[in-house]
């Protein structure tokens, strides 16, 4: 009776533990079996490398979807060229040179705008940042690929902030010592001994940011501009997500449109794959003891 | 050595310098927040209902939402995501099973919010009929928080001493005894903070309710379980979305945003608290 119940409770958990990877084979199944064939009728060449997206043009629908896969990388790359040395110097900073009760007030900060909805930093980026642009700019309108990307840029510090504090200060604090009573001063050692040794945890973080910027689509869609443009630093662009984002609610079900959507979604899907292999094997790398 | 002196003292500064140009953006963008939304806000604007024949405008609608989303998909995530971790972290006897499983987890929290939308509208809404309902909503954001209920659990249950379980073991209990009445127990903290963290996500996340649960911004009727699966309407951040984008009425969506921000703030001091807690067991 007992034996038959511990069985049972078992299989239960099983079943749980099961329900994550079940989870994912049914994300990707869904993603590859809804945006598959799409391409096939567009044809791979003209989907991927097509330099126009007019996908409500009634007569003549075009899905080339070049201009929104480079805005996107265009995006990710130019918030983690902002980001990712901002990040780097404050997680140096919060994990080495702060006072304690400074690091904490400042972590507390990060932890708290790495809380709030990306709606909001999209509102902010509307409000503030693209009217700041087409004035200083002098831009008939503020809302681009520029704009994109400082939101973007702010999205993305607190996750890199969080990740690579953490992996500088898992150094060994042996490492540290060896360097100081080598004469080295405390600053070369933080960049010098530290930094390299957090390697791989600093990767991690640029691997994170890049897996946000990529994948965030409301902050995007408001400053943006959502214009199917070839990315251009002051051009309205329109990036993946907010691709999806714009005609999810407009294409008829069951339309070649429709299944574009689903399309641009699985490049989607493999560009964060790619980024996760990266990151995966960023760790491995760094597990060798340098 | 003097030069060295001063390439030290200015990598110091450097980094100051940056750490409090960063602190100092995160702080104005939370504080213009605020200084755009206070006045905007009021006991009628969170208590009251859009109106347009009174010219009255309310968030009750979307306070409710909400939390209706937030109950009903930690209610379904939770039992999930505790028994997956309880199973990697008690029974899984093969190392290969728990190392696909992270895998699956460690992928399914990095897959894009848009993504789950789409999932939500083809599986939720189309297929399994629930149409752009709080429930379609929250059904895909209960997949969406398992990566980070499973985590927090596991990581929970991983620090309950090993002496306890032998403890009762020892005692005569069998597994699932042992479990409910020992582990557990001592990890319902990291089960708290799981929670905690979901009902973050939830809060925040606008793409995925945007296509699936609706965009009404009046009161549902949730009178009835029948009533309540039916209902279909805007949470706080979709309601700010809508505030912004499409009436540009920025008072307004400054306010919520206002709102967003202190239950963020209030959500992270809950969950430094329960964490706190966490590593005194």
């Amino acid at each position: 009776m007992e034996r038959r119940r511990e069985k049972a409770v078992e299989t239960l958990f099983f079943l749980c533990a099961l329900t994550a990877a079940a989870l994912l084979l049914l994300i990707a199944a869904f993603l590859i079996s809804s945006g598959l064939p799409a391409i096939q009728e567009i044809g791979l060449r003209n989907f991927l490398l097509g330099r126009i997206w007019d996908s409500a043009n009634g007569e003549h629908p075009r899905f080339g979807i070049l201009p929104l896969l480079l805005s996107s990388v265009y995006g990710a790359a130019g918030a983690l060229v902002l980001g990712l040395p901002l990040g780097l110097l404050t997680a140096l900073f919060l994990a080495k040179a702060a006072p304690r009760r400074l690091a904490a007030a400042i972590r507390a900060l990060v932890r708290l705008l790495a809380g709030i909805p990306s709606v909001v930093c999209g509102l902010v980026g509307m409000t503030v940042l693209v009217p700041l642009l087409r004035e200083r700019l002098d831009l008939p309108a503020g809302d681009g690929l520029l704009a994109a990307v400082v939101v973007l840029a702010v999205m993305v510090l607190p996750p890199v902030i969080e990740v690579s504090e953490d992996a500088l200060a898992a150094v060994p604090r042996s490492y540290e010592e060896a360097s100081l009573a080598l004469g080295a001063t405390e600053e070369e050692t933080w960049l010098h001994v530290s930094l390299p040794a957090a390697g791989s945890g600093v990767a991690a973080a640029a691997a994170l940011g890049a897996g946000r910027a990529v994948g965030e689509a409301m902050a995007v869609l408001m400053v943006a501009g959502n214009a199917a443009n070839m990315p251009a630093p002051l051009r309205s662009v329109r990036l993946l997500t907010s691709g999806i984002a714009m005609e999810l609610s407009y294409a008829a079900a069951g339309s070649l449109r429709q299944r574009a959507l689903y399309s641009i979604a699985l490049v989607l899907f493999v560009v964060i794959l790619l980024i996760n292999a990266l990151l995966y094997f960023a760790q491995r790398g760094g597990r060798r003891p340098c | 050595m003097l030069r060295r002196r001063i390439r030290s003292a200015l990598a110091r500064g450097l980094l100051w310098l940056g750490a409090l140009a960063v602190a100092a953006l995160l702080l104005s963008v939370a504080g213009y927040v605020c200084v755009r939304g206070l006045p905007g806000l009021s006991w009628q604007f969170l208590t009251g209902q859009e109106s347009a024949l009174r010219g009255t405008e309310g968030i009750l609608p979307a306070v409710v939402n909400t939390l209706f989303v937030i109950m009903v998909s930690l209610a379904v995530v939770l039992p999930v995501g505790v028994g997956a971790a309880v199973y990697l972290t008690e029974y899984a006897g093969s190392r290969r099973l728990v190392g696909v499983i992270d895998f699956a987890a460690g992928v399914l929290s990095g897959i894009p919010s848009i993504l789950y939308a789409m999932l939500g509208v083809l599986l939720f809404c189309d297929r399994l009929g629930l149409r752009r309902t709080l429930l379609a909503g929250s059904m895909t954001l209960a997949i969406m928080t398992l990566p980070t209920v499973l985590r927090t659990t596991r990581e929970s249950l991983r620090a309950a001493p090993a002496s306890y379980r032998e403890g009762a073991l020892g005692l005569g209990a069998g597994k699932w005894p042992m479990i409910r009445s020992v582990v557990l127990p001592a990890s319902v903290d990291g089960v708290v903070t799981g929670c905690i963290l979901a009902a973050g996500r939830v809060v925040g996340e606008t793409a995925v309710l945007l296509y699936t649960a609706g965009l009404s911004t009046a009161m549902q009727d949730f009178s009835g379980l029948r009533a309540a699966a039916r209902a279909s309407g805007a949470t706080l951040s979709t309601v700010l979305y809508v505030y912004a984008k499409e009436r540009a009425d920025f008072t307004a969506a400054f306010a919520v945003a206002t709102v967003l921000l202190a239950v963020a703030a209030l959500l992270n001091a809950a969950a430094a608290a329960a964490g706190r807690r966490l590593r005194r067991v």
